[in-house]
């Protein structure tokens, strides 16, 4: 059963991130170079309405709190985001689009994965050192912790308010966000 | 019955179905972790010291890797049963962009645009192993920074942020501070 639902559920991803143009290194470029922001818009229309739904979702007990999984925040969090950050920018593709890529015919996309494993095989050789000799996971605000309440006494709110309303409020700000960005910043045409 | 990319609105709200129906179901999406588990199933075979049944770890395995043996041996455990419901999304995730690409999707047009795309070629030139070596060092870059991170664009931006995550706000911060002027320098062109 679990299995079924991890083939129905990534086939949808896939085909979602296909549809969405963040297979096309293309589309990601532009986004980043702000010439043209149309993934970006829909990347954060997704992540609102995904919001509004999960806490709509959530408030009226159609999905249930155990299912949130809130990513501990640390140091590392940050560091590593720039790094990928700079691999984003000249790849032009994310793990997950990188693969999906790759599966659509793109080499380049595949030499990227073939990079990727030899990154999180190095990563995974490096950790024990950087856990001990670094700060790099030293937790940001006590670690577990979401803008809003889910329900789930796992994860701590940073604000003390309706976690329903604020996840309203973050779905609804960034809908509007994705709506109110230009579509060219930079190298208008 | 769909055009090959959607508008932003239409991309946007398949997406989103796409991560609510995956916490509705079973958990929120995430790819990253899988190259490790797809590293350390390889690593297994040519060493296999490296993952060790063990009965007093959490998952039932551990390992001398300090990564690998982390969370109660939680990595060590999903690489020696390969057939987990992360792995296998990861694998279906391949298959539905390639169905896609089948069905009038997204895929590159012609050999010049498989090797690369249009906007690298304008700036960088034609040259393959130009191409090949920067996205290999890309995605050294991109998966070593996300195993750093604790999850990827999947994991902490869209997964993380929609849960209103501070891990989710802080990964995508240092992602787009560096990715935005790095992209703009590399290929926007000057003057």
């Amino acid at each position: 059963m679990e299995l079924t639902l991890a083939i129905l559920l990534g086939a949808l991803f896939g085909f979602a991130l296909n549809r969405a143009g963040a297979t096309n290194p293309q589309s990601i470029i532009n986004m980043l170079r702000l010439s043209d922001t149309s993934l970006m818009k829909a990347i954060l229309f997704a992540i609102g309405l995904s919001s509004l739904v999960l806490f709509s979702g959530l408030a009226l007990g159609i999905i249930a709190p155990a299912h949130v999984s809130i990513k501990t925040a640390y140091i590392g969090v940050f560091v590593g985001g720039i790094l990928l950050g700079i691999g984003f920018a000249i790849a032009g593709y994310c793990p997950g689009t990188g693969l999906a890529a790759a599966a659509t015919g793109r080499k380049d996309a595949l030499i990227f994965a073939l990079g990727g494993l030899a990154g999180a095989f190095a990563f995974t050789l490096s950790y024990g050192w950087l856990a001990d000799n670094t700060f790099l996971f030293d937790k940001i605000a006590g670690g577990n912790v979401g803008l809003a309440a889910t329900g789930n006494d796992k994860y701590d709110a940073l604000i003390p308010f309706s976690g329903t309303a604020i996840g309203i409020v973050q779905g609804i700000a960034f809908i509007a966000i994705a709506y109110l960005i230009p579509t060219h910043i930079l190298n208008k045409k | 019955m769909f055009k090959p990319v959607l508008t932003w609105p239409l991309g946007g709200a398949l997406l989103a179905i796409a991560f609510v129906c995956a916490i509705l179901l079973v958990k929120p999406i995430g790819v990253s972790t899988q190259f490790v588990i797809a590293d350390t199933a390889v690593w297994d075979v040519i060493n296999p010291d490296i993952i060790i049944t063990d009965e007093n770890a959490k998952s039932g395995y551990s390992s001398p890797n300090a990564y690998l043996n982390k969370s109660g041996g939680k990595y060590a455990a999903n690489a020696a049963n390969p057939l987990n419901y992360s792995f296998v999304f990861v694998l279906a995730m391949m298959g539905g962009a390639f169905l896609s690409a089948l069905l009038k999707g997204d895929k590159p047009q012609n050999k010049d645009e498989k090797t690369m795309p249009a906007v690298w070629r304008n700036r960088f030139g034609d040259s393959a192993k130009l191409r090949y070596t920067a996205a290999f060092i890309a995605g050294f870059l991109v998966l070593y920074g996300a195993r750093l991170a604790g999850g990827c664009t999947s994991g902490h931006m869209m997964s993380g942020m929609m849960q209103t995550a501070l891990s989710g706000y802080i990964f995508a911060a240092g992602a787009f501070l560096a990715a935005l002027p790095i992209a703009i320098i590399l290929f926007n062109k000057k003057g």
